[in-house]
């Protein structure tokens, strides 16, 4: 037992999970100690309910981190879909289920077209998922610049179900959904041909190709698999909100890059995994959640703590990593 | 006219030169220019007013990518320095009658905590080795979290008629912001030029493993190249809040480091390092905010800016990359034979 705990610990990622997930108890116990009914149980369930959405983009944004990617057209997916959505069932009279497969189709398709240029013409992930979201955000203002708001019956009898989980605590149905993402993912990663060739392609490109890894092809789906995820959360975002706005979720791709990150995932790529992001976007949650609790700090303080432990994630793998390059 | 097409300059400028003769087209009267009330006045000047800013931070992000670095954050850095512009001259209750101190002051602080961050970045990546995005992505994330800190989450109006000279003041006729680009523009040619440390920055970029054999020192011209990005986002950002006479922390400089990576590859620069052009990031600056100002002024929706820019960058990109360039010349080359 210990000899697998020391061996778990000296696989830099598996550390970084640890450290995350103690972050994430750590913080809980302070607010517990600070405030009245922190610990309540529903605190908690409100944390998945809330963040449903930022953990089905941040579990899609880990494939493509780990093969050493980024992907920055997500938040302005969210931002199209919740626009295509509302406009499809509000002013069109389709059914929400019929949209959302539509946008979730879309939301694919999208990725996979910007995973097809990153890979066949060797261009930059960031530069073309830069033009991805600039196109993504003008085709939503194109549809509509104004916020539609949804009144459809079954949308909003979705919007209303609550899961209860005993105890007087409920999930919503995105929670739910999020979590279900959550697990295939982690299945995925870790026991399937493509999750070991996204590791591959993630510690040496070329070394995947020598070894006859499909790796342009794997790329390829990687960003279709975010492109799908973004579109996902943003069905989740819709029903959440109950209206489409095409600046619905700005800035959503640095919340889930910094979930990604201080879930212990490398940018470079090839080493994390997708539970560690789970707790990134947890510890997120987390401190708004602190910061509504106190009452006395100010909004901005968020964004200025996730700044610090970003710093503070990326000081602590490069430690680990140089430390393993010298062993 | 094959040596004019090789020349660096010459696709962008025209590209430059066919959105404005189409806008002239399309609007009549979008080209011409008056003389009024001692100050000249027409789209023309407009645009380059509005390009300032970009310009600045063009030029910055030029030299950074051109060691293949990025930074992310400049347009944070921007919220940052017109905060504490503002913050300084409220703090110390400058009026219109208050002389120049309180502008040295503002001044002085902004460019010096802009400064600072651009440091911070430099010494991230190049000391501690972190891959610029991620090192720029932290001040990015945390840095309008600042400038609400330094603002106390307010939209600061500033009442002070020496500041607002800096964005709308008039000299010689043309717009004062136009000499601030011009002297930044000026004094890095030379320092590019007339020493070495343009052979360098380009020697960092095409390969860092030769230059550092050869001893160019990338340890100290990297994190400087980071502070000078810093510095001349700082700048501005003083621009646009003396524009408008106040500093949001939310949206000043918003979308402002996708605009300046758009610039500099409209400019001709190599994404990837190495080979970058400061009067080409300069064009790449005025082209987008051309192309704004004739989508706005043709009565055709802001929003479809946007869209247009995605096509932009992609266009420019695939004409950038190798691979395409060989699919479209054998394309090419196959439809000539076919017809001779």
């Amino acid at each position: 037992m210990s000899n697998w705990l020391a061996s778990r610990v000296r696989t830099p990622g598996t550390l970084s999970l640890m450290v995350t997930m103690s972050l994430f108890v750590g913080l809980s116990l302070a607010g517990g100690v600070r405030y009245p009914g922190f610990l309540a149980p529903q605190v908690f369930m409100n944390l998945l309910i809330d963040n449903a959405f930022l953990l089905v983009v941040a579990v899609g944004m880990t494939f493509v981190i780990l093969t050493g990617g980024i992907d920055l057209s997500v938040g302005a997916v969210v931002a199209f879909t919740t626009v295509l959505l509302a406009t499809l069932v509000q002013q069109h009279g389709w059914h929400p289920l019929a949209a959302m497969a539509l946008a979730l189709l879309v939301g694919g398709a999208y990725g996979a077209s910007m995973g097809l240029m990153i890979q066949r013409y060797r261009l930059q992930p960031f530069v073309v998922t830069l033009a991805g979201m600039f196109l993504a955000r003008g085709a939503a203002t194109l549809i509509s610049v104004e916020s539609i708001g949804i009144d459809n019956g079954f949308q909003s009898a979705l919007a209303a179900v609550r899961i209860p989980l005993g105890g007087g605590t409920f999930l919503s149905t995105g929670a739910v959904a999020s979590l279900v993402v959550v697990i295939g993912a982690t299945v995925v990663a870790r026991y399937t041909q493509f999750g070991r060739t996204v590791y591959a392609i993630g510690g040496n490109e070329t070394s995947a190709a020598l070894m006859g890894l499909p790796v342009g092809p794997t790329i390829v789906r990687v960003y279709a698999l975010s492109g799908f995820c973004a579109a996902l959360a943003g069905v989740l975002y819709t029903v959440y909100m109950l209206s489409g706005y095409s600046l619905h979720a700005t800035g959503l791709e640095l919340d889930a890059i910094a979930a990604v990150v201080i879930g212990g995932t490398l940018l470079s790529g090839g080493i994390g995994q997708v539970p560690g992001t789970f707790f990134g976007v947890l510890v997120l949650g987390l401190i708004q959640t602190l910061i509504v609790f106190d009452g006395t700090l100010s909004s901005w303080w968020t964004r200025i703590v996730i700044g610090f432990l970003l710093l503070a994630f990326c000081l602590l793998q490069r430690l680990l990593v140089s430390r393993k390059a010298f062993q | 006219m094959q040596r004019m097409m090789s020349r660096p300059l010459f696709w962008p400028l025209t590209a430059l030169l066919l959105l404005l003769v189409v806008s002239g087209l399309f609007n009549p009267g979008f080209l011409s220019l008056q003389w009024r009330d001692g100050h000249l006045y027409g789209n023309l000047i407009d645009i380059a007013n509005r390009a300032a800013p970009l310009a600045l931070v063009s030029m910055g992000m030029t030299l950074v990518i051109a060691v293949r670095g990025l930074d992310i954050s400049v347009g944070a850095v921007m919220a940052i320095a017109a905060a504490v512009a503002a913050w300084t001259i409220t703090r110390l209750g400058a009026g219109n009658g208050s002389g120049l101190l309180p502008l040295c002051a503002a001044f002085g602080a902004a460019l010096g905590v802009a400064t600072l961050c651009g440091l911070w970045n430099g010494l991230l990546v190049s000391k501690l080795g972190m891959q610029p995005i991620v090192a720029t992505l932290i001040l990015m994330v945390a840095g309008r979290g600042l400038a609400q800190l330094v603002s106390d989450g307010q939209i600061l109006t500033i009442y002070y008629a020496p500041y607002a000279y800096l964005g709308k003041g008039f000299l010689f006729g043309l717009p004062f912001a136009l000499f601030v680009v011009a002297i930044i523009f000026l004094g890095l040619q030379l320092l590019l030029n007339r020493t070495a440390l343009g052979l360098f920055v380009r020697a960092i970029g095409e390969n860092p493993r030769a230059a550092h054999m050869a001893g160019v020192r990338a340890s100290t011209i990297t994190p400087a190249l980071y502070v000078f990005c810093g510095f001349s986002a700082g700048l501005a950002g003083l621009l646009v809040s003396s524009n408008v006479s106040s500093a949001d922390a939310n949206n000043a400089g918003q979308l402002f480091e996708l605009d300046a990576i758009l610039a500099v590859a409209l400019g001709g620069g190599a994404l990837a390092g190495g080979r970058f052009s400061l009067a080409g990031s300069l064009i790449g600056a005025l082209i987008i905010q051309a192309l704004a100002t004739t989508i706005y002024s043709s009565g055709i929706a802001p929003q479809v800016t946007l869209v247009v820019k995605a096509v932009l960058v992609i266009a420019v990109l695939l004409l950038q990359a190798p691979r395409f360039r060989s699919q479209v010349m054998s394309l090419l080359r196959r439809r000539a034979g076919k017809s001779a």
